[in-house]
């Protein structure tokens, strides 16, 4: 099957700081990738540059076929406007470590706010789209409730349901229960189960060995700015052959 | 355990502490007011000269000017400020520079000077308008409106940009991102996401500034413009009543002010929709997460 999400040959600095080394990666549609590692590994910043938060200093991303950020002419490439980027991005689906949802806006305003505000599609439609998909992640009963008198479980449930309701081809998980109380971990997990389940294609940035175990197809190790092992959960969390990989894995363990 | 007990809570009868302090400090206070007003009261003030100039025709008229011209000049200072503090946060260094260029400019230099400046435009530029389109007379274009208008909401402009700044650069950039994420540009993304949350911050200072301006548009009474206090001056230049017109003036500009006031309250809780504070009542108060996440 084709490859939905390809890097290649990834570069990309902060400053004279090599963040992200020369990374290789692809994911095919319906697939879920989960990728960890140390702290400072670089792995959020390689899902930032997937949705164009970060600028790439060589090598490319491309999303569908579509290089991110560029409009291809044989082998020229012309940087795009802002208003393409905006188009680019519609595609990738987002969920952040800290929610990020608009403090100003109810739930259902939140999740409407993009299929309506960006993509002009029917408000009436729209609503009837958010309000399903709250029904997905458990809050149906929340649609008017402002995110300040939300849980942060209920919240990032919401932030995924905002990322849904652009109907992404893919959806970038930025650790998505680092910054939960441990008792609402679970539910925020549940809802990304149900996702994978229902063939979603993931990258999920995270912590969480158990949900990688459980749910990715393939686990990335990423350290110091480079992918050093990709392979099955069992390949990479049983039984890890790189020195690296095993003492991350017995030390989060 | 129950040894270790001082007494029965009921045993116990609390002695308010005596304020003497407080007490003696407002007696001198209350004296104070009093011989001021007493002082007031029996100095040589004509009340009736007060009462009879409050609700005068050229008083009223004074005040309406005063406040349509505190109003056109903040109207043109928001607008100036939003756009400039957009601009200077832009990542293109030609639209800094010149938000950087103009902040210098009209901070620079004393609004007074400023609308001098605008109101005898005529003598260096006897005509404006453009070559080959249309051209007009500066003196009948730069009317005391006019040069009132520019002067003041131009400088406002300089200083309302700098409150905007301040509000946009209170919003985690993490909103910015989060819209970046639905596909809205950056432009929607500052004006549907950022500026309507740094409201909360920009309402209160600017609420300070309309207030500053009230009584700035004092300043364009040099330029003829016929505001409160230039038409109190036109009555006493006639029957040398001037202090009670001053008081006069003085009645005006707090009776604005206090209306301003509670209209600044409504703003402020409108702009606060969604941070508990004065939300709705029947749901729990906000968390802390998103609290944290707005600082």
């Amino acid at each position: 099957m084709e490859a939905l999400i390809v890097a290649h040959g990834l570069q990309k600095y902060f400053g004279t700081f090599h963040v992200l080394q020369d990374i290789d990666f692809s994911i095919r549609k319906g697939e879920v990738v989960c990728i960890i590692g140390p702290s400072g590994s670089g792995k959020s910043t390689f899902l930032r540059c997937i949705n164009q938060l970060e600028s790439i200093e060589g090598g490319y991303v491309s999303v569908d076929g579509e290089i991110a950020g560029y409009r291809r002419d044989g082998n020229h490439l012309y940087p795009l406007s802002d208003r393409d980027v905006a188009r680019q991005r519609q595609s990738v689906g987002m969920v952040f470590q800290r929610f990020h949802l608009f403090p100003h806006r109810t739930v259902l305003e939140n999740i409407i706010e993009g299929p309506v505000g960006v993509q002009r599609r029917p408000k009436q439609q729209c609503a009837e789209e958010a309000r399903a998909l709250l029904k997905r992640v458990g809050l149906a009963h929340k649609a008017d409730a402002y995110p300040g008198e939300l849980s942060g479980g209920q919240q990032q449930r919401v932030a995924i349901a905002r990322a849904l309701a652009m109907k992404p081809k893919v959806m970038l998980f930025d650790e998505p229960t680092s910054a939960l109380d441990p008792e609402l971990v679970g539910e925020v997990l549940g809802v990304m189960k149900e996702l994978a389940a229902t063939g979603t294609t993931m990258i999920v940035v995270t912590h969480e060995l158990g949900f990688c175990r459980e749910v990715a197809d393939r686990v990335v190790f990423m350290d110091a700015g480079r992918i050093i092992e990709t392979g099955t959960p069992a390949e990479i969390l049983e039984n890890p052959t790189n020195p690296r990989v095993k003492s991350f894995i017995s030390a989060v363990l | 355990m129950s040894d270790t007990r001082l007494a029965d809570p009921g045993q116990f009868v609390v002695v308010p502490r005596r304020k003497i302090g407080t007490k003696i400090l407002a007696l001198v206070f209350i004296t104070m007011l009093v011989l001021l007003v007493r002082a007031f009261w029996l100095g040589d003030i004509a009340w009736s000269y007060v009462g009879e100039n409050l609700f005068s025709k050229a008083v009223m008229a004074g005040v309406v000017n005063t406040i349509i011209m505190t109003f056109c000049a903040m109207a043109l200072g928001i607008l100036l400020g939003v756009l400039a503090a957009v601009m200077r946060m832009s990542d293109n260094p030609v639209l800094r520079s010149v938000s950087v260029g103009y902040i210098w400019l009209f901070r620079g230099t004393p609004a007074l000077l400023q609308l001098l400046l605008w109101f005898n435009l005529a003598l260096i530029f006897p005509t404006i308008g453009i070559p080959g389109l249309f051209s007009l007379r500066t003196v009948d274009v730069m009317t005391p409106f006019v040069a009132a208008f520019l002067g003041l909401g131009i400088q406002q402009g300089a200083y309302t940009a700098e409150v905007v700044r301040a509000g946009i650069l209170s919003i985690d950039k993490g909103q910015t991102e989060a819209a970046l994420s639905i596909g809205m540009t950056k432009l929607r993304a500052t004006l549907k996401i950022v500026l309507p949350q740094a409201m909360r911050v920009i309402v209160p200072p600017i609420g300070n500034e309309t207030i500053g301006m009230v009584k700035l548009t004092s300043l364009a009474s040099v330029i003829q413009y016929s505001e409160v206090l230039r038409s109190v001056e036109d009555i006493y230049y006639v029957n040398s009543r001037v202090i009670e017109l001053l008081i006069v003036a003085a009645i005006w500009y707090m009776a604005v002010v206090t209306v301003l006031s509670i209209g600044q309250m409504y703003i402020e809780r409108y702009f606060s929709k969604g941070w508990g504070a004065t939300g709705r009542k029947e749901t729990a108060p906000a968390p802390p997460a998103t609290i944290e996440e707005a600082v």
